[in-house]
């Protein structure tokens, strides 16, 4: 299961982080490594990108980079 | 003895407002060398021997954005005697990931733990003590906005770089990549010592695969082997990658850090005031509305409101000053070309620039405004969707919005693009917004032709702009911008009410910069075309224009503008006087054509164009070169004159070609 599909309001814990080059890097620079939990808090107003909560701070990514993290389970 | 501190940190962590807290207002702002990212130096406040550097807000050391290379490049060839690193309290365990890139680098250091006052009154608590140990070096900690603890930061950061007290541990690594580091450290170690690396930097970087790092130490095929090897054990091991290895180990680290030392019961009071406010802000229906409002309300209060009052008194001013001078001039009997020169040529040009400074000074306010509470992020957020499709994102949102008013400052606006690829294609895509100063054009050519079309024409003109612009962001896109498009992963941080010192600071820059510029750039371009336009080949000073340089030079150009429908000397005259400031058009139509009235101008611009070619000249001045204001920014946000010069005869051939579809297209029809 992907990022990009988990409802607004659930999350789950990250499994692994696909990609390549610097946007992985930037990823898991920005905190999203394996064994974190991730929470999907709000989709923009047309759909694209989306609102994580992540260490206890906010980010946001658009879904196609979303859809490079897996996760373990949807919580 | 003289110390350079720099100042690091992550974006949003309150970087700005402690700069401004140590410097007070000495500062001095450039660029760095070469690139046109914001270099702010400033003398540390009873200090004098204490400079301080403002590095970009960056969030690693790995060489991901043009900011991350300037801030590495910075600390490790200009070798500051201290590094200030400056963590957000309330978001710590992503702060401290630069932090243990940072400790690598062996220069000593302090952490100023900024937000403090947000954590211990929202009942979280951080032990200070414990977290200084734990990382070997010192923590102090400050609010900047508050002005706490300031003090106590600059007595520790000056006994620290006095003492070179370099971090304590370098060793926060475990496992396989201990291993690796270990081994690659001891293959480089004479390397590194010669090109001025420190070893423990030098052997991470090489793990991670970094190539600056490899040039740098011009480590050769031999090693570059045995690093390949060492990294696919390690690798084989751990049964992932590199970059992830080394993300999750840092990670790993911190948590183990802040476990001891960190408690946080809830999120802290801005944080969830901030959730609250996004609910409306970020609203699925509700949020763009109201970000069109909220722009809107900007809008009327800049330009009209409070801008434009503030220009008229300000363009009383300058007409009351010009008349004083002007009278000096003629009392103390100077010549009248030297007369005509300063008042005609100088102050009629510098002072037309001048009385845009309180536009530019309250756009600006609003400006920190957005940015400093950090809706400016929450904006990128949601207009993202719709500039990806022209090969920008949402942060171009709003240099665009601006250009509606003004290109100089909506140029200048760009600079909040973190990405050098989209800050060049907003500056060159920004001028298609209509400015507020082609206005009076609309309004000559209208009244001649188009009097009872007058709305519909105007709203054509700005939604031909807008079409432009997106078509040559998707030719641009696609062609000379390809490439190095940044993704889009953007923290939005919790809402917090702008510092008043910050926003007067910023205030004060644009308005010395824009000034500074009106008495440089326009200025020289002012007395050119003062000269251009008064005297004749033979250098003869002439009262009447049609005899010119700047008409022989304007007939010379004319014959061009046939395909779009107009060769008319004066008619390009214009154009060419239009590149001062746009308004200058409908100036120097009135000046050539000798026209005292309204209604005697509509009768001359009747025998120069047909309702199809003035509209095609309405489409062309809509879309040509920007204003020497306007280039002159380009040039200095893009850095070089070669790239202004690019953008703008971009925009100038688009304009010709679109003034010339229209003018064909439309005599197939009419």
């Amino acid at each position: 299961m992907t990022l990009d599909n988990i409802k607004v309001g659930n999350g789950g814990i990250i499994e692994s982080i696909g990609g390549e080059g610097l946007l992985r890097r930037r990823l898991l620079d920005m905190g999203l490594t394996p064994n974190t939990r991730v929470e999907v808090r709000k989709v923009a107003p047309m759909g694209d990108p989306i609102e994580l909560l992540i260490r206890s701070y906010v980010l946001t990514i658009r879904k196609e980079e979303a859809s490079k993290i897996k996760l373990k389970e949807e919580i | 003895m003289k110390f350079t501190f720099a100042l690091v940190g992550n974006q949003n962590s309150g970087k700005t407002t402690l700069f401004n807290k140590l410097t007070g207002s000495n500062q001095h702002v450039g660029n760095f060398p070469g690139v046109t990212i914001e270099k702010k130096e400033g003398q540390i406040k009873k200090h004098k021997d204490a400079w301080i550097v403002d590095l970009p807000g960056i969030y690693s050391l790995s060489p991901y954005s043009l900011e991350e290379v300037v801030t590495r490049d910075f600390i490790l060839k200009e070798n500051p005697d201290l590094i200030i690193n400056i963590v957000d309290a309330t978001n710590i365990e992503r702060n401290l990931y630069l932090t243990l890139q940072l400790m690598e680098i062996a220069t000593p250091m302090v952490i100023a733990l900024n937000m403090m006052d947000e954590v211990t009154n929202s009942g979280n608590s951080i032990d200070v003590v414990k977290l200084s140990e734990d990382l070997g070096i010192p923590v102090v900690p400050i609010s900047a906005a508050k002005n706490e603890g300031i003090s106590e930061l600059i007595d520790v950061f000056m006994k620290t770089a006095k003492e070179k007290k370099k971090p304590e541990k370098l060793d926060f690594c475990v496992g396989e990549v201990h291993k690796a580091i270990h081994s690659i450290s001891h293959l480089i170690e004479d390397q590194a010592k010669d090109n001025g690396y420190p070893i423990r930097f030098a052997a991470t970087k090489l793990v991670e695969g970094d190539e600056p790092t490899m040039k740098d130490l011009k480590v050769t095929e031999n090693q570059m082997h045995i690093i390949e090897h060492v990294v696919e054990d390690m690798e084989n091991a751990l049964k992932t990658d590199k970059e992830a290895a080394l993300a999750d180990m840092r990670y790993n680290y911190i948590e183990k850090i802040c476990k001891s030392s960190v408690v946080r019961h809830q999120e802290t009071i801005e944080q969830i005031r901030s959730e609250k406010i996004d609910k409306l802000l970020t609203h699925k229906y509700l949020g763009i509305p109201i970000f069109l409002g909220i722009m809107f309300l900007i809008f009327y209060l800049t330009f009209g409101l409070i801008g434009a009052p503030l220009q008229g008194i300000l363009e009383e001013g300058i007409t009351l000053f010009t008349e004083f001078i002007s009278n000096i001039l003629i009392n103390a009997g100077v010549s009248d070309w030297l007369h005509a020169l300063v008042i005609d040529g100088v102050f009629a040009g510098v002072g037309s620039v001048l009385s845009f400074v309180p536009i530019i000074v309250i756009l600006f306010f609003f400006l920190s405004l957005l940015e400093d509470s950090g809706y400016m992020t929450r904006i990128a957020f949601v207009m993202d969707k719709l500039l990806r499709k022209i090969g920008l994102s949402g942060k171009s949102f709003v240099p665009m919005l601006i250009g509606f008013g003004c290109s100089v400052p909506a140029i200048m606006s760009a600079r909040t693009l973190s990405s050098e690829r989209d800050r060049k294609l907003t500056i060159v895509l920004t001028p298609f917004m209509s400015c507020t100063a082609r206005l009076p054009i609309y309004g000559m050519i209208t009244m001649a032709f188009f009097p009872e079309n007058a709305a519909v024409v105007m709203i054509t003109l700005y939604v031909l702009g807008i079409l432009v612009a997106i078509l040559s962001g998707l030719l641009l896109k696609s062609t000379v911008f390809k490439g190095d498009s940044v993704p889009f992963i953007m923290e939005l941080p919790a809402y917090r009410i702008p510092s008043r010192r910050s926003i007067a600071l910023h205030m004060w820059e644009k308005a010395k910069d824009f000034t500074q510029r009106a008495f440089t750039v326009i200025f020289m371009a002012s007395l050119v075309i003062w000269f251009l336009q008064s005297f004749d080949w033979s250098f003869n000073m002439i009262d009447d224009s049609s005899k010119s340089i700047l008409a022989s030079l304007g007939s010379l150009i004319a014959p061009i503008f046939e395909p779009l429908g107009f060769n008319d000397w004066r008619a390009s005259t214009a154009l060419i006087t239009g590149i001062t400031a746009k308004e200058a058009v409908v100036s120097t139509m009135s000046v050539l054509t000798g026209a005292i009235s309204d209604v005697e101008l509509s009768a001359a611009l009747n025998t120069m164009f047909t309702p199809l070619s003035a509209f095609a000249f309405l489409v062309f001045t809509l879309l040509y070169m920007p204003c020497a204001a306007a280039f002159a920014a380009t040039k200095r946000e893009m850095g070089s004159l070669k790239n202004a010069l690019l953008a703008v005869t971009y925009q100038t051939v688009t304009a010709y070609i679109v003034g010339m579809l229209v003018y064909q297209i439309g005599s197939i029809f009419i």
